[in-house]
């Protein structure tokens, strides 16, 4: 690609980002503008599916769940070497070998998994 | 000063010249890369000072995403979407669950101001005069050329990957595995230990 389209490319991307947060912006400034202002305790109670809020909104998470973010964080490493992997392993020059150590690489992320799957950490109890 | 902005002035026109009118010329570029590197410095200073520890996290979004920006503005095409889906989507979200997990207020709190403030901006100059001192050194020949946009593509990463750094990405997969084993293990252990342990 050259310089000029990729620049433009990624310009039209950024244009897309400054239009989407502009509609955000002046949607929500126009709602504060319109909009009449009359708060009460009752109405600025947070909303609980119509009953009264119990507690607090703080709720101190199981670590069940950072495990989770945790495989997830492991296996979008292992998604991002898909990528530049996908584009050369059919090149002349990389051919089974490449192919090979992938599956190499997978395949210990692939032990990671049955590990945790044997410890019962992907079962939800 | 002067020479190096009338050489990037003829560049500039190099290259605007060759293919007609777009959105975003090369000087333009740099005009961007400046700006978002001031809000990727403010977004920083924010999740340092920030008394609210879900806003650091959460201003920590922006200056990852700025710094995907400039990586996408230096045309390292591969490495910004690295940055976009490994550091904002997962890296982030391991830290919001990791501040759940502690016993962390929602809003003010005002023990995040530690005492040790100014051996901290010591430690933090010292850090940065180094790291400076260290690319400075290492880099100060080098030049980028923004009219070659292949450097940083996914084909390229993935040459020098699978032709060059074989042993170093077969370890990153073992690294891999044992942050995961490690976490599983210490997991289970405090689970264990609270009596909630299967």
């Amino acid at each position: 690609m050259t310089a000029h389209g990729y620049f433009s490319t990624y310009a039209l991307v950024g244009l897309v980002l400054l239009v989407g947060g502009g509609f955000v912006s002046v949607a929500f400034a126009a709602n504060r503008l319109l909009r009449p202002h009359a708060p009460n305790v009752e109405k600025l109670m947070t909303y609980e599916c119509g009953v009264d809020p119990v507690g607090e909104g703080w709720a101190q998470t199981h670590i069940r769940y950072y495990i989770y973010a945790y495989l997830y964080v492991i296996f979008a490493v292992d998604a991002i070497f898909l990528f530049p992997w996908a584009t050369v392993f059919a090149d002349p020059g990389f051919g089974t070998t490449t192919l090979v150590e992938m599956f190499v690489f997978v395949g210990f992320l692939a032990v990671g998994l049955l590990y945790a799957w044997r410890k019962g950490v992907l079962t939800w109890t | 000063m002067t020479a190096g902005l009338a050489a990037a002035t003829v560049a500039a026109a190099d290259l605007s010249g060759r293919g007609g009118p777009g959105f975003l010329s090369p000087t333009g570029a740099e005009v961007a890369f400046v700006l978002i590197g001031l809000v990727v410095l403010g977004s920083a200073l924010l999740v340092v000072t920030t008394s609210q520890i879900v806003h650091a996290a959460l201003w920590l979004v922006v200056t990852l995403g700025g710094l995907a920006a400039e990586y996408l503005l230096l045309t390292a095409e591969f490495i910004a979407w690295v940055q976009v889906l490994i550091y904002i989507g997962a890296v982030v979200v391991l830290l919001l669950f990791g501040l759940m997990l502690t016993r962390a207020p929602i809003g003010r709190s005002t023990e995040l101001d530690s005492l040790k403030r100014w051996p901290a901006v010591l430690v933090a100059v010292g850090a940065t005069a180094t790291l400076l001192t260290v690319v400075v050194d290492a880099f100060h020949s080098a030049y980028l050329d923004l009219g070659k946009t292949d450097d940083g593509s996914a084909r390229v990463t993935g040459e020098s990957l699978f032709r060059v750094w074989v042993l170093p990405f077969e370890v990153l997969s073992v690294l891999l595995l044992a942050a995961l084993i490690g976490a599983i293990v210490l997991s289970r252990g405090r689970a264990d230990a609270d009596g909630k342990g299967r």
